[in-house]
């Protein structure tokens, strides 16, 4: 099962349809069952079950996510793979030590991809959505994996399977969210 | 980093939200969900003179305020020359009149895979310090197309603009055997089944939340090509 937070303002919001849904469509299409919950509603028992974690956005308004970093800690400790997306790289960035700055992004965007990695399947540049008014600056060892002119797009941790992306990958950028699937399913066997 | 705070609430009810509202199924469904989670405190609407205008539909636009009267819902609406770019500002003075007027605290739109449109109105939004809401967003068309039928809403096609839609699809319903042919049609035409890629254009007649319905009583339809348009000369609402 891959569990997808929602880190929007409250659970159930009007958001979760924006933000959680096109991403539990990927997960579905890839016939993997999934479990949505509030980051507020979270619970050690919650994690037992799940291979992979995605952290999902927020709207561009919505950082409240960032006020309660707190709620994150268990991120220290996971063992499973994690994908934050957006609002999620930003609580990745925070949960291990970075700091997170204004900096906002709409639309469009190149980003480059300066480290190969197979979660960005090694294209050199692709277009990417962009939705964010905060941008990251990184924990101490973090792995830079691709830029935009304005920023930090894609990370990784030095050593464990936690990933961050900037960019909105449900929006024409699908394989991303596929291949950290398939990342999950390879560790799980 | 900036301060970062509880989003504020001016109502009980939730946030106040104003819908951007084009008459067509996705503004209304995305009202309805929007309905179900905060407060819709008004529908904005934007009448652009130009059919070929990249942000607002158009061909029926006129209707908007029947549709808030059955909903029951205020409704503020611009003219817009539909030049690129320029009708920005006059969706922006739009957005800006339901802040003055109604207090709105965000924006909703029916957007489902435009980012050209969900990317204008985001930045419209930030420049406002709005919130801006987009609950069928990059949704499962199919889902979202059997939820629309299920909950109701009675919407009909008003414009086609792509083969293979033939002049009987004027005026037609969006029920479960339109829905049937439009699933063939993406197999076999490759169009996107929600009529997002401007195969086609709906009018809603009636909403669960509308407390009336409207009936078309006049309309003329042109068609040529693949291209065709339904318009409504004369229409009044009836009790449900």
């Amino acid at each position: 099962m891959i569990l997808l937070l929602d880190l929007s303002y409250r659970a159930h919001s009007l958001s979760r349809d924006e933000f959680v849904g096109p991403i539990a469509h990927i997960v579905s299409r890839a016939g993997l069952e999934w479990e949505e919950m509030h980051f507020s509603e979270i619970r050690s028992d919650d994690l037992k079950g799940a291979i992979g974690i995605i952290l999902c956005g927020t709207a561009l308004k919505d950082n409240l996510f960032a006020a309660r970093v707190q709620e994150f800690s268990w991120l220290r400790n996971i063992s499973v793979p994690v994908l934050g997306i957006c609002a999620g790289m930003q609580i990745l960035c925070l949960v291990f030590g970075g700091t997170i700055r204004p900096g906002c992004e709409i639309g469009m965007t190149t980003v480059r991809a300066d480290t190969p990695d197979p979660l960005l399947l090694g294209s050199p540049a692709f277009q990417a959505y962009e939705l964010h008014s905060f941008t990251c600056d990184l924990p101490q060892g973090w792995v830079v994996m691709a830029v935009s002119d304005s920023g930090v797009q894609a990370v990784r941790h030095p050593t464990r399977p936690l990933y961050g992306v900037m960019f909105h990958p449900e929006v024409r950028n699908d394989g991303v969210v596929e291949r950290f699937l398939s990342l999950c399913q390879e560790k799980d066997r | 980093m900036g301060e970062i705070q509880e989003p504020e609430r001016t109502s009980v009810n939730g946030m106040r939200l104003g819908v951007l509202c084009s008459g067509g199924k996705d503004s209304l469904f995305a009202c309805y969900l929007a309905m179900q989670k905060e407060e819709v405190a008004c529908l904005i609407s934007v009448r652009s003179r130009n059919e070929e205008s990249y942000m607002f539909h158009i061909p029926n636009v006129h209707l908007v305020p029947l549709q808030a009267e059955a909903a029951g819902l205020p409704l503020i609406t611009v003219e817009t020359e539909g030049i690129e770019e320029a009708e920005l500002s006059d969706l922006s003075r739009a957005i800006c009149l339901a802040v003055e007027r109604h207090g709105i605290e965000g924006v909703v739109t029916g957007a489902l895979l435009s980012v050209y449109q969900a990317t204008r109105i985001q930045r419209i939004c930030r420049d406002l310090d709005l919130w801006c809401f987009n609950p069928l967003w990059y949704t499962d068309q199919e889902a979202y197309m059997e939820l629309l039928i299920e909950a109701g809403f009675r919407a009909v096609v008003t414009g086609v603009f792509s083969a293979p839609f033939n002049a009987a699809w004027l005026g037609r319903m969006i029920d479960r055997e339109a829905l049937k042919d439009l699933k063939q049609y993406v197999r076999k035409y490759r169009i996107i089944l929600t009529g997002e890629g401007g195969e086609y254009e709906t009018l809603v007649l009636d909403a669960p939340f509308f407390a009336r319905r409207i009936v078309i009583e006049e309309s003329t339809e042109e068609y040529f090509n693949y291209r065709g348009i339904l318009r409504v000369r004369r229409a009044r609402l009836e009790a449900k």
